[in-house]
């Protein structure tokens, strides 16, 4: 298992500019990590970041579109699996953080968690390229790779917390984020 | 045989709508992209023809909160996109149009078929229970919303898709019954 502030500090190294969809626990540790107008956190439905990285992944067809995804999120949303393989945007690299449970809320375990093999799930669905990590070595090496080949891209990071960064929902879906994002793509209000 | 007796709650009069000319508001207004679970309200006379048009990308969603993440995903960009799915999948959705779509204030239009709403009838006076329940629903929402139950009303399609990407807000065409294929 990788610490998953470790484990961000080096994804966050290889997508210095990317856009990056994160959710909840992952979220706060991300902000913190990779403080950036590109980060994005409109995700107050849960299970919706690979929809909504969908839609940024076809909106910005020049741009890398990154989802930080929940095991749990991924969970409510799994149909999303299916339909990004069927549009196969090649801008689209969806990681989930997997640590087998609802960790902001109460860190309760997810349903099967000891036998739900999210990167199959990812492979029956029809993605071409999918990748598991729990070791910081490994990912470290293999990363760059990882996000040079064509989307879309699964990739399961076994994770377990590490020094983790305060939840400030407030912060975190804030209006002036939106618009910053907006402002930072170029886009007028 | 004896003709059907009329529907006495049938108090809007007028010919079903076109699909062509839906579809010809929905490209007035710009739209691009179609993101869809099928509703046998609007299939024939909508989904098939959209499905073979070059004027549009349609992306076939697993389900109907799904399509409320992309197209919100889409605002980001000069792509316009509408959701065309069955009020049931609307209902479904709550959660997600009310996070995303209204509480971020998301230009976001679904276009909703009323499933079984007899024709001509409004639908709260419908018989049906969730065909009553949408309007009184969206307005507890704020969510701005219209009937498209006869030809007459399609001039109000593209005005409303406009309306709802110039003020940022998410809207709801209520397709009252099956538009014509022709």
């Amino acid at each position: 298992m990788m610490k998953r502030d470790q484990c961000f500090r080096v994804l966050a190294s290889h997508c210095p500019d990317d856009v990056v969809v994160a959710v909840y626990s992952s979220a706060f540790d991300w902000v913190r990590i990779r403080p950036h107008a590109l980060n994005y956190f409109a995700v107050g439905a849960m299970g919706l970041a690979s929809s909504h990285a969908l839609g940024l992944a076809l909106g910005q067809p020049g741009r890398r579109i990154i989802v930080l995804d929940g095991d749990g999120s991924l969970l409510m949303n799994l149909g999303s699996l299916v339909t990004v393989a069927a549009i196969a945007p090649r801008n689209f690299y969806h990681f989930v953080c997997e640590n087998g449970t609802y960790e902001a809320n109460g860190a309760h375990p997810i349903p099967a968690r000891d036998k739900v093999d999210f990167r199959g799930l990812a492979r029956a669905a029809g993605y071409p390229n999918v990748h598991r990590f729990d070791e910081l070595g490994s990912f470290g090496r293999d990363i760059a790779g990882v996000l040079a080949e064509p989307g879309p891209v699964f990739v399961d990071l076994k994770l377990v917390p590490g020094e983790s960064a305060p939840a400030d929902y407030d912060s975190l879906y804030a209006a002036s984020r939106r618009d910053a994002f907006r402002q930072a793509l170029g886009l007028a209000r | 045989m004896t003709a059907k007796p009329a529907n006495p709650l049938a108090t809007i009069t007028g010919p079903p709508p076109s699909g062509p000319s839906i579809i010809a508001a929905l490209k007035d207004a710009k739209v691009g992209i179609v993101l869809s679970v099928p509703d046998i309200v609007t299939s024939a006379g909508l989904l098939f023809p959209i499905a073979g048009d070059d004027g549009f990308r349609l992306i076939r969603v697993c389900k109907e909160d799904e399509a409320v993440g992309i197209s919100a995903g889409l605002s980001y960009s000069a792509e316009r996109a509408i959701l065309l799915i069955q009020y049931t999948g609307l209902l479904d959705s709550i959660n997600a149009v009310r996070a995303v779509a209204v509480g971020y204030k998301m230009p976001i239009v679904f276009m909703v078929g009323l499933l079984e709403k007899e024709p001509g009838v409004p639908p709260r006076q419908s018989a049906l229970y969730g065909i009553r329940i949408v309007e009184p629903i969206l307005e507890a929402m704020g969510i701005e919303h219209h009937l498209i139950e006869t030809q007459a009303d399609v001039v109000r399609i593209c005005p409303a898709i406009e309306a709802a990407y110039s003020l940022s807000r998410p809207t709801v065409l209520l397709i009252g019954q099956r538009p014509l294929e022709s």
